[in-house]
């Protein structure tokens, strides 16, 4: 039952085959067998249960609200839940409870779903390895799978396997994590410079990022405002449209949400792609790819192709700025956003009560990581007077050029475009923090990070695993607010992929029974 | 002698109206009065009247102060510029915060309308252009107070700009002639309030109350037009009538609603401008043309002893009657300006530009704000000069005291007796009467109704206007009596009956048989 998708179990709750509470209970079990892949900061069980027990009331009387009534979800902690703590994996929020809920996490209590708690990430979301958190780093779950143990058996033996775990990417690793080793049916990961498609990928999920402005991020604490979306993390396309569905449109909280109301969809399950066109980025064929994710994107353009698609080469000239730009823009609104923690109102406070500056100081290099730290410093660096001009306002004239790249592209005709996600699969956690946070950030976005200057929807779908086992990930781009239509040709190349599903039975040895994997489909794709 | 209250220099500073003294000096003893050459008329070039310190010889070395202000006027609304808290003076400490006014990490500013309306009233009372597209920024500075570690505000590109402020002084020996000045106003933008701190230096701590974190400010830049203390004031004072005609604020000032920051600077005539110093929180009316006079003061003798003026921020010390350093904000501080992400620009419509089918609700359109600005103070007293033939000067004067032309009207209404004769009573009975007790209109003892009785009485000649005086004196003493009451008690009535009026005069001369003799023989 817990393998199967969001939709089906939603079916399942419908025709009574499972309740709620035994749904929640399965995935609450499951959740403590997952307990050391750090997935999960906050496991809010009575909460969870309780909600269970609601929704199970609900479904007796025949009331049920709708497709997510009774589902298990996870939610990034960097969300703000009412009355469960809500830390940004952070020193300077342990402890802290916010007041309110955060509008896309009322939108799903409110659709019914079931709360199984809050996931881990890197501190503050910056990060692409879900490594740099207060609560140390997130495991992805195929270092355990027997696709990536078979293929790796040889190098694993005799060492302490243990030390050879791969990361999830991140930031949303442990939204990630939860969808992937089926401890929920859906989690909402933050994305804003590809933190959501990023541990999607290397987790072997759906990781969708969606226009700027369709989805409220009001109590989604800020990393970059002008570039923060709340990201969905399902099993399949499907999945993420019903999700989306409720999530989306204008919040009264939100003055950077759409006005134009905004209504539930179902997919359609395209069958011609014939009228289609199939953008691919040359610039995003970069040295640093790696030759079987490149082929993995080369095959699944021919595919497009050999399907009627036309598929053609197109250019996003300023694609290469895109980095040193984004390290200016984000530094600099993480300086602004990062001023309100004092210790004054809410979070650590220090012990030092010597003058106010004292306290201030001392609270926020108590609270702060490295990484944040270093952030907050390059930032308020270029917002300076007399670096202003040079710095910030360069970054945003890059920014308006990467932003018209996208629009003179879809100008042309193009539909769609199609890029890899990440340059490889995940890496191994000891080879990851051979390199500074800054410089894998600076890395692991560089197809992801330009579409969050546009302010585009863009989707991360599983094509398939890699020689070593492990899932690869490539990424769909569509227009702006055309959300639709991108995860409408994501659903048609999930559909032709079959991605493999986890196989975690070793890992989790007694519970292989909650895993009634119905598809075990070919690894082999095309 | 007329009007003695009305020369007065603190009813002059407190005034739209400035008396100001061409020639003799007064106030601290340096002439840092301004001169006018009553020629400058409407000029809106800066005004730059000459000052001589008061150690150097006559007009050797004439010094011209600049000075140029910066308001703060809390906008009037119910609730806050970006959240739904209640706004309310004197409310229990942080008993009006939202989960945004304490900056909770997630929460996101939302824009009242009703500020954005208030503001664009504001600018067109004030004859500025609307920016149909403004844009909000990030002030960083940390300060317990200000719990975001930024203030909203709009520093790019503000919501009006390019506007006038017209204000009167007076001129000439018997300060008569009212010379209208103008004060050009570089903008208008929307911005919000900190919290306040409350020291408790017992205790060496600080206590934040965020009621007043967020609440709507609009902030006037007005431009180095003035050019001493008076001048300012007469500014401000005029300012705070506006707004209070538009009911954009209650620019109390007692209350906070109203703050002024004062750039000041001292130069030579013909030179450049000196260096600038800012005084800040000039928070109270009393202290606001006193405060920038000591300032000024405070350069001229720095300079004319060979000293340097720095450029700092500078507060007025009320006991010491002078300006000092504020510690606190030594140094330079970088704001690090940074455009506010999370409000789109904010747009605003005319009659012309409207998007056809816009929903009213969500769209602000200028004309409809213009097509309810109500009646301004410079057009109240146009119509107080043309219906009752007031002097212009008194026309100020029933202004700029809080209540008196509503008081005026009233008596008005409810009298026959002469416009002018309401006037003169008021301005120089009545107000006479309240200056002496320093009360304010509203406290009057005496009613508009109790007045205009009076005057009909005196008007009716039934009693003399030296009686009518003490009738008055008596009204003030005796609350509760009617003029009539006391007229008939004490007797005051004029006689108007020819036969006893010669019965009394026969009586007296009959008692007085000598002095009628002595009246005899002189003839």
């Amino acid at each position: 039952m817990l393998g199967r998708t969001l939709r089906e179990v939603s079916a399942a709750l419908k025709q009574g085959q499972i309740t709620p509470t035994e749904l929640c209970q399965k995935c609450l079990s499951l959740i403590k067998k997952t307990k050391f892949l750090n997935a999960y900061i906050t496991v809010s069980e009575e909460v969870a249960l309780k909600q269970a027990e609601e929704s199970e009331k609900r479904y007796k009387k025949g009331h049920s609200l709708g497709d997510l009534d009774g589902i298990p979800i996870a939610v990034k902690d960097n969300f703000s839940t009412s009355g469960i703590e809500t830390t940004c994996a952070s020193n300077m929020l342990k402890g802290y409870v916010p007041p309110y809920n955060a509008t896309v996490v009322q939108k799903l209590l409110d659709q019914g779903a079931v709360l199984m708690g809050k996931t881990n990430l890197d501190e503050f979301a910056m990060g692409s390895g879900s490594t740099d958190g207060v609560f140390g780093p997130v495991k992805n779950p195929w270092s355990y799978s027997k696709q990536y143990r078979e293929k790796t058996k040889h190098k694993a033996h005799g060492e302490n396997e243990d030390s050879n775990w791969l990361i999830t990417g991140g930031s949303s690793g442990g939204s990630a994590a939860a969808v992937a080793t089926f401890t929920c049916f859906a989690a909402l990961g933050s994305d804003t410079g590809g933190s959501t498609r990023n541990p999607a990928a290397h987790c072997g999920v759906v990781g969708f990022k969606p226009s700027y402005g369709l989805v409220s991020r009001h109590g989604l604490i800020p990393l970059v405002n002008s570039m923060d979306v709340p990201g969905i993390l399902t099993r399949c396309v499907d999945d993420a449209a019903i999700v989306l569905g409720m999530l989306a449109g204008h919040d009264p909280k939100d003055s950077t949400t759409v006005q134009d109301p905004v209504k539930p969809f179902t997919l359609p399950s395209l069958t011609d792609v014939s009228k289609l066109c199939i953008g691919i980025p040359k610039e995003y064929l970069t040295p640093e790819l790696s030759s079987e994710v490149q082929s993995l994107w080369s095959k699944a353009a021919n595919l497009f192709e050999s399907e009627g698609a036309k598929v053609i080469e197109v250019s996003l000239p300023h694609t290469s700025y895109s980095i040193v730009c984004y390290h200016v823009l984000c530094t600099s609104e993480v300086a602004s956003n990062m001023a309100r923690f004092d210790g004054l109102e809410y979070g650590h406070r220090c012990d030092i009560d010597v003058s106010t500056e004292a306290m201030y100081a001392a609270t926020r290099r108590e609270g702060f990581n490295d990484v944040v730290r270093g952030r907050i410093l390059s930032g308020n660096f270029f917002l300076l007077k007399e670096n202003y001009e040079n710095y910030f306002i360069k970054a945003q004239k890059v920014r308006r050029l990467i932003a018209n790249d996208f629009v003179n592209v879809f100008n042309s005709g193009v539909d769609v475009l199609l890029t890899p996600t990440t340059l490889r699969e995940a890496v191994p956690y000891q080879e990851f923090i051979k390199e500074d946070n800054r410089t894998r950030s600076a890395q692991d976005d560089i197809f992801t990070q330009a579409v969050n200057m546009a302010g585009l929807p863009a989707v991360s779908v599983p094509v398939a695993l890699s020689n070593q086992g492990l899932p690869v990930g490539l990424q769909f781009i569509g227009r702006a607010f055309h959300d639709q239509q991108l995860l409408t040709v994501a659903k048609w190349f999930e559909k032709q992929v079959q991605f493999p599903v986890t196989q975690l039975q070793e890992l989790m040895d007694d519970c292989s029974s909650v895993f009634e994997i119905e598809k075990l489909a070919s690894v082999n794709f095309c | 002698m007329a009007a003695p209250m009305l020369r007065g220099c603190c009813l002059a500073r407190r005034g739209a109206l400035a008396c100001i003294d061409g020639g003799s000096r007064h106030g601290r003893g340096a002439a840092i009065g301004c001169r006018s050459s009553g020629k400058r008329g409407r000029s809106s070039v800066a005004q730059q009247p000459l000052i001589t310190a008061q150690k150097s010889g006559k007009g050797e070395h004439a010094w011209a102060a600049v000075v140029g202000l910066e308001i703060h006027a809390q906008i009037s609304s119910n609730s806050k510029l970006f959240s739904g808290s209640q706004v309310q003076f004197a409310a229990p400490p942080n008993s009006l915060v939202s989960f945004f006014d304490a900056s909770l990490p997630g929460t996101l500013p939302v824009l009242n309308r009703r500020c954005v309306e208030a503001a664009v009233m504001t600018g067109l009372a004030l004859k500025c252009h609307i920016n149909k597209k403004s844009l909000f920024d990030r002030k960083h500075y940390f300060y317990a107070d200000l719990p975001a570690g930024y203030q909203i505000t709009q520093q790019r590109l503000p919501i009006a700009v390019n506007g006038s402020l017209e204000y009167s002084v007076c001129v000439g020996k018997k300060r008569s002639q009212v010379i209208t000045r103008t004060a050009r106003i570089k903008q208008i933008q929307l911005e919000q309030d900190s919290g306040k701190s409350l020291h408790d230096e017992l205790r060496s701590q600080t206590l934040i109350d965020l009621n007043r974190a967020g609440v709507g400010l609009l902030e006037v830049v007005l431009e180095p037009d003035m050019s001493c203390g008076e001048e300012a004031a007469t500014a401000v004072r005029e300012l705070q009538l506006i707004l209070q005609a538009l009911g954009t604020s209650q620019a109390n000032m007692a209350e906070g609603q109203l703050r002024v920051d004062a750039n000041i600077s001292v130069h030579h005539p013909g030179e450049p401008l000196g260096v600038r110093t800012e005084v800040k929180n000039l928070n109270s009316a009393r202290f606001l043309a006193r405060a920038i006079d000591s300032e000024i003061e405070r350069q001229i003798n720095e300079l004319e002893n060979g000293r340097e003026i720095l450029n700092e921020t500078r507060s007025f010390d009320c006991k010491l009657g002078c300006t000092i350093p504020m510690r606190d904000k030594e140094g330079k501080q970088d704001y690090r300006f940074m455009p506010e992400p999370n409000l789109p620009p904010l747009l605003l419509y005319d009659t012309a530009s409207l998007p056809p089918g816009a929903d009213p609700q969500q769209v602000i359109n200028i004309d409809r704000i213009r097509e309810q600005l109500p009646e301004l103070p410079s057009e109240t007293r146009e119509q107080l000069v043309q219906q009752y033939g007031m002097l212009p000067e008194h026309s100020f004067t029933i202004l700029n005291e809080v209540g008196l032309l509503e008081f005026f009207q009233n008596v008005i209404k409810e009298t026959r007796a002469e416009p002018k004769k309401v006037t003169s009573w008021i301005l120089n009975n009545f107000l006479g009467f309240l200056k002496q007790q320093n009360l304010a209109v509203n406290e009057s003892p005496v009613t508009p109704s109790a007045l205009a009785e009076l005057l009909n009485l005196l008007d009716r000649k039934a009693i003399s206007s030296s009686a009518a005086k003490q009738v008055f004196e008596e009204l003030w003493r005796s609350k509760g009596k009617t003029p009539s009451q006391i007229v008939s008690e004490k007797q005051l009535e004029l006689m108007q009956d020819g036969e006893a009026l010669n019965q009394v005069c026969l009586a007296v001369m009959e008692e007085h048989p000598q002095v009628l003799l002595r009246k005899r023989q002189c003839r």
